[in-house]
């Protein structure tokens, strides 16, 4: 089995906010992050899929194709965007755009396709902040 | 849902590889430079990678500051700026990375804000690092 990753790069502003909390809680809680007029993030996202190497081709998969995938379902959306008011699964305060929230949405976006294409699996979607900050998410319930 | 949360944090510290079961010329077979008698330093960086559900509120594993807190006041305060060495966990201990990387991990385990320590990685320099998972 081997693992085989991608990266690629997005810029997208976020806030935290609670909706069910006073403003005070949320300053306290999320700090600057509570801001309402956002702020943002030059966000690097790993996306890692497993799977025996072709014996034609010698590959896991064609990082062309993943890259691409990654392009389509997960940049198209999230790249020069603001998470909390024009992506739909953080829109409307659904969802907090943490990092962690991000890693999981973004692994919701990858998997059908990728389990669409057979062979490889999505092991792992890893998106770092900054350099100093990331959060991964593995699939488990 | 499960996921991770990570940090990385710098430190500054000096060590010499030296064990007192080796002799002098074992020491330095086995550690080379890394022996020179009055140590030498890293800017080590350290990773902490914490697991756990993601709280429905705050959408988070582990609150950011929480998590640094911990880290600054149980590795950080600790180790950066000091001589490895001459702390009471390598008093019978080589200072490697590896025995860094684990005494990291047992500063850190059981004293997380939320969630548990999945791993700690310590980056000597830009080309070595090692990486503890409790096992």
């Amino acid at each position: 089995m081997i693992f085989l990753t991608r990266r690629a790069t997005f810029s997208a502003s976020h806030y935290y906010w609670n909706e069910s909390w006073t403003a005070e809680k949320n300053q306290q809680v999320f700090g600057r992050c509570a801001n309402r007029n956002g702020h943002g993030h030059n966000y690097t996202v790993e996306v890692t899929v497993a799977g025996e190497p072709d014996p034609v081709t010698g590959f896991v998969v064609d990082l062309k194709w993943l890259k691409d995938v990654i392009e389509h379902e997960v940049l198209a959306a999230y790249d020069h965007r603001h998470l909390n008011l024009e992506v739909p699964e953080f829109a409307a305060s659904k969802l907090m755009p943490t990092t962690e929230n991000i890693a999981i949405s973004a692994w919701k976006r990858l998997e059908p396709a990728i389990a669409l294409a057979g062979g490889a699996k999505l092991t792992r979607v890893r998106i770092y902040e900054t350099p100093e900050i990331f959060a991964e998410f593995r699939g488990e319930a | 849902m499960n996921a991770y949360f990570g940090r990385r944090y710098m430190l500054s510290a000096s060590h010499r590889l030296h064990s007192d079961a080796l002799s002098a010329e074992e020491n330095r077979s086995a550690y080379g430079k890394c022996n020179n008698p009055h140590g030498h330093g890293h800017n080590y960086a350290v990773e902490v990678l914490v697991g756990g559900p993601v709280d429905a509120e705050t959408g988070m594993v582990v609150d950011l500051a929480a998590l640094d807190e911990v880290v600054r006041t149980r590795v950080t305060a600790r180790f950066d700026h000091t001589n490895l060495n001459l702390d009471p966990l390598f008093a019978n201990r080589v200072p490697t990375t590896e025995n860094l990387c684990r005494e990291v991990f047992g500063l850190l385990k059981g004293a997380m804000p939320a969630g548990k320590v999945e791993y700690v990685r310590v980056e000597e320099t830009e080309n070595n690092f090692f990486e503890f998972r409790g096992e």
